[in-house]
């Protein structure tokens, strides 16, 4: 594959994928706003996959400082603080949703 | 590709899936928690490609990273109270955005050791996914002060603001050209100056929003680190990043503009209005005389709350602040014991985040069907015996009905007047987040019961109970 034909195909995948966020998402009800919220954010979090694979580049560089190891391992944590913290947050509010009361 | 390649590009495509998937059942109440497990487990499928991907190489570093940053999420996330949901939120966007612009500067710095001239695409998509990484990393962390009040909620203005602004945008402009005529060399200044001067435009643009604007920056930042996120995956070629971030992208975007119409104002209003700042230094001063409003006793209320048919209860950022949902709650359980409909209304922009007023609410065990969207309500209100507003205020204002000079003219309201009788209840006579007065607490049908909110829902609990 060429390097335009490359970036075409990513470029194309960033598209439909925004189109089918606008779908996926117009149906949600404002009482879900917030949940919807929270697991987006959390969603978002993939960014660790990224973290973890320029941790591994870094390790196969040929010279590498300390400073951006320090970087890379901070990059990897705000993305495990993002991913774990925004499912865990979305699963207790969804817990609460209820249809109707549970006698006590 | 070689076969293990591909088995993890599948892999990769089922968490796309799964993630899709999982937002589509977050569109209904009872499959919620469902969709939500399903992203996790997109996630956790993601997690684990990438990880035995790289086993040989830095896996004790990434560990370190997971672990304690799984800890902080987790345990955060366990012990935060619903009422600072607003700020957690911010607190975890704004984690992500700066992963994403750590992300790609420890990449740039390693592309670089392979070729010495960058490949445009890659150079390009770098330096953005870095800048908008940094303006959401800065930009969530005050919004989470602003919401901690760790700082003022109110509008920060300064004289020049709009010139310094500028100044910034124009520096960003001017270093991002320098960084791509200079693709060829080893960048030296251009992209540490890029990403400082986009952590100082992500300060200073947050800094002159208010606290009543607040839905609209959190879906906003959301939106930028999916976006930022999306671009992170162009540079290292991963659908799964383009995939997740584009997704997020897209829906903080919906978020954002259906918040921006709740209030009925454009986005640059929100953004760069300085909504509620009323003038900068003197917020909120009393313009005219003084409002005729008729204050009420507890026992008045809890009658006229114990002997009508349909109750609706309009909650407002004052129920969060004094964090009166569960004391709500036991008022609703009162009345309902005595045959009284209690419903809620809800306007979209209630609280300081998206549906804040119903997360607070099924805390409090409210079932969510009792909770009223604002068309719904406003149809409700004309056969409501009394609208009970609890710490709303700009929001039940019949100026934005029909007085065209208000600020806030033509923003739909809830029609609390519309009701038989009105209660509302606040701490004193002070104006609401906007800094405009509240004609509806001069109507003749409009009564105020002045305390805190959560004292006062107690005081009238207590008050049916005894009738």
């Amino acid at each position: 594959m060429t390097d335009a034909s490359h970036l075409v195909a990513l470029l194309t995948v960033l598209v439909l994928a925004a189109f089918v966020g606008f779908e996926v998402i117009s149906k949600v009800p404002t009482t879900l706003h917030t949940p919807l919220m929270s697991a987006t954010n959390a969603i978002h979090g993939v960014v660790i996959v990224g973290a973890i694979v320029v941790v591994a580049e870094l390790f196969h560089a040929p010279v590498h400082g300390p400073a951006l190891a320090v970087l890379a391992i901070v990059a990897v944590a705000l993305g495990s603080i993002n991913v774990f913290g925004g499912f865990a947050v979305t699963e207790r509010m969804l817990q609460m949703f209820k249809r109707k009361e549970r006698p006590k | 590709m070689t076969g293990t390649a591909t088995a993890f590009a599948l892999l990769d495509l089922l968490a796309i899936a799964l993630f899709i998937t999982g937002l589509h059942f977050l569109n209904a109440p009872p499959t919620a928690r469902f969709g939500n497990r399903l992203a996790m487990v997109g996630m956790l499928i993601a997690l684990v490609v990438v990880l035995v991907g790289t086993l040989n190489a830095g896996w004790w570093t990434i560990a370190i990273g997971i672990v304690a940053g799984g800890l902080i999420g987790i345990v955060a996330a366990a012990l935060v109270k619903m009422t600072a949901m607003p700020q957690m939120v911010a607190l975890y966007n704004g984690a992500g955005g700066g992963a994403a612009a750590l992300v790609s500067t420890v990449e740039l710095a390693v592309v670089h050791q392979k070729a010495a001239a960058l490949d445009p695409v890659v150079a390009v998509s770098l330096v953005l996914s870095a800048m908008i990484g940094a303006i959401s990393f800065a930009g969530s962390l005050v919004a989470f002060a602003k919401l901690q009040e760790l700082m003022t909620g109110r509008p920060v203005t300064y004289p020049g603001q709009q010139g310094v602004n500028a100044i910034v945008a124009l520096a960003i402009a001017l270093l991002l050209a320098f960084f791509i005529a200079r693709l060829g060399a080893v960048p030296t200044w251009e992209y540490p100056g890029l990403v400082l001067a986009s952590l100082i435009f992500g300060v200073l643009f947050v800094l002159p929003i208010g606290g009543a604007d607040m839905p609209v920056v959190i879906s906003l930042l959301n939106s930028a680190t999916g976006v930022a996120v999306a671009i992170t995956g162009i540079e290292l070629s991963s659908t799964l990043l383009i995939t997740g971030g584009a997704l997020v992208g897209a829906s903080g975007t919906i978020l954002t503009v259906a918040m921006s119409k709740a209030m009925n104002r454009s986005l640059t209003n929100v953004l760069f209005g300085a909504f509620g700042s009323a003038g900068g230094a003197e917020p909120a001063a009393a313009s005219g005389a003084q409002q005729n409003v008729r204050s009420v006793s507890v026992d008045d209320v809890a009658a006229m709350l114990a002997y009508a048919s349909k109750v609706m209860v309009v909650p407002g950022y004052g129920m969060a602040v004094a964090q009166a949902q569960h004391s709500v709650k036991a008022l609703a359980d009162q009345l309902e014991k005595r045959g009284v409909t209690v419903l809620y209304a809800i306007h979209p922009v209630a609280g300081r985040m998206p549906g804040h007023m119903n997360v607070l609410l099924a805390e409090a065990n409210v079932p969510y069907e009792a909770l009223l969207d604002l068309d719904d309500a406003n149809a409700q209100f004309p056969t409501t015996d009394v609208s009970l507003v609890i710490g709303a205020n700009d929001v039940t204002n019949p100026a934005a009905r029909n007085v065209k000079s208000s600020p806030i003219y033509g923003m739909p309201i809830l029609d609390v007047d519309k009701a038989a009788n009105v209660v509302v209840l606040k701490r004193s006579m002070r104006s609401g987040f906007a800094g405009i007065e509240n004609p509806l607490y001069e109507l003749p049908n409009c009564s105020m019961l002045f305390g805190d909110a959560k004292a006062s829902v107690d005081a009238l609990t207590a008050a049916v109970k005894e009738l």
